[in-house]
């Protein structure tokens, strides 16, 4: 399938690059919506990989590239479900979006995520499964999932220890700060900052780049300078499990769901 | 280094050409939030905005139960 139109994504393949955009109101929370056509399209990888050399994450949407797991749903869901039941579903949930993850993230050529705005919590760990991050200077990043009691679920620490040193891991899942897109080039978590809106026709020109080089010769390279912490990545799905059975939780989401603070996005 | 008020005339300055409300409707004591019309994720755009524009960097939760410009301005002031 080389092009796809859902409800949270879409794809399309240009100049054999694969160019998928998130663009699911309000702010491209991956919910199971989201995580359906994830995998349709990681379902489709194989074959358009036979003839593209690039992938290029982004978001069609003004507010950033994605907010994070879909934490109304989540919350509603558990409130459907018996404790035991909730933890089950969102186990299932894990391993299905790990699986995405992964894919992503190994991946033979060359991925790059386009970022700009809000790139938070499940956002920041999509963008972590490229090989590059492109910022424009308006994204900010962060890992606000402490505050519910939770740590983030989508792969993100592993990913995050594997491409940073642990302290620059500890601060941010710690803190919960958010950051720019000059203090995520200064850790190494952004390859290049650009202006605001060029993130795509960076990331495009880019690609084009990359697209010069044997995909083999590639594929080898990054294999070998990018493996996937499955070890970790397994490890971190069972402490989410944990956690995510304990009161705080229940309470942080409710917190959340049902806020009428005006910040309901700073840490 | 610059002043208190050269630092709060500049948020202003660049809060106002953001969300595109006329300079001179802004006060130092106003609650951002109502005055701009803006959330949470519009006021961590502004926080991106005056990071970059002072050069520092201002963790946001230092920016927690901060609502009005005035008092935005001094956790800017503290880190120059």
């Amino acid at each position: 399938m080389k092009q796809f139109d859902g409800q949270a994504l879409s794809w399309t393949v240009k100049d054999q690059v694969i160019e998928l955009a998130l663009h699911r109101e309000p702010c491209n929370e991956i919910g199971s919506l989201c995580l359906d056509e994830l995998e349709q399209f990681t379902a489709a990888l194989p074959d358009l990989e036979q003839n593209v050399h690039s992938l290029i994450l982004y978001s069609n949407l003004a507010c950033g590239f994605c907010a994070g797991a879909d934490l109304r749903e989540l919350y509603q869901r558990s409130q459907e479900l018996k404790k035991k039941d909730a933890i089950v579903g969102v186990r299932k949930f894990l391993e299905r979006i790990h699986h995405v993850m992964n894919t992503l993230d190994a991946s033979p050529m060359p991925t790059i995520a386009a970022v700009h705005g809000i790139v938070f919590g499940g956002g920041l760990e999509l963008a972590l499964t490229c090989d590059l991050i492109i910022a424009d200077k308006t994204a900010r990043f962060c890992f606000p999932e402490l505050r519910l009691g939770l740590i983030p679920g989508f792969g993100g620490i592993p990913r995050l220890k594997r491409d940073l040193g642990n302290a620059v891991v500890r601060d941010l899942l710690l803190t919960g700060r958010s950051f720019n897109a000059n203090k995520a080039q200064q850790i190494g978590l952004a390859s290049q900052i650009v202006g605001e809106g060029e993130a795509l026709r960076v990331a495009r020109a880019t690609a084009l780049q990359m697209g010069k080089f044997d995909r083999n010769t590639a594929a080898a390279a990054k294999k070998f300078i990018k493996p996937i912490p499955y070890d970790d990545l397994r490890q971190e799905i069972d402490i989410f499990c944990e956690l995510f059975s304990q009161p705080a939780v229940e309470a942080g989401l409710k917190r959340f769901v049902e806020s009428t603070n005006a910040q309901p996005y700073l840490p | 280094m610059q002043t208190q008020q050269q630092t709060l005339d500049e948020v202003l300055d660049l809060a106002a050409a953001q969300f595109k409300v006329p300079r001179q409707s802004l006060s130092p004591n106003d609650d951002f939030f109502k005055k701009l019309g803006i959330d949470s994720l519009q006021a961590l755009s502004l926080l991106t905005r005056l990071e970059q524009h002072f050069k520092i960097e201002l963790p946001d939760y230092e920016m927690q139960g901060v609502s009005d410009f005035r008092t935005l301005a001094e956790r800017i002031q503290s880190r120059l």
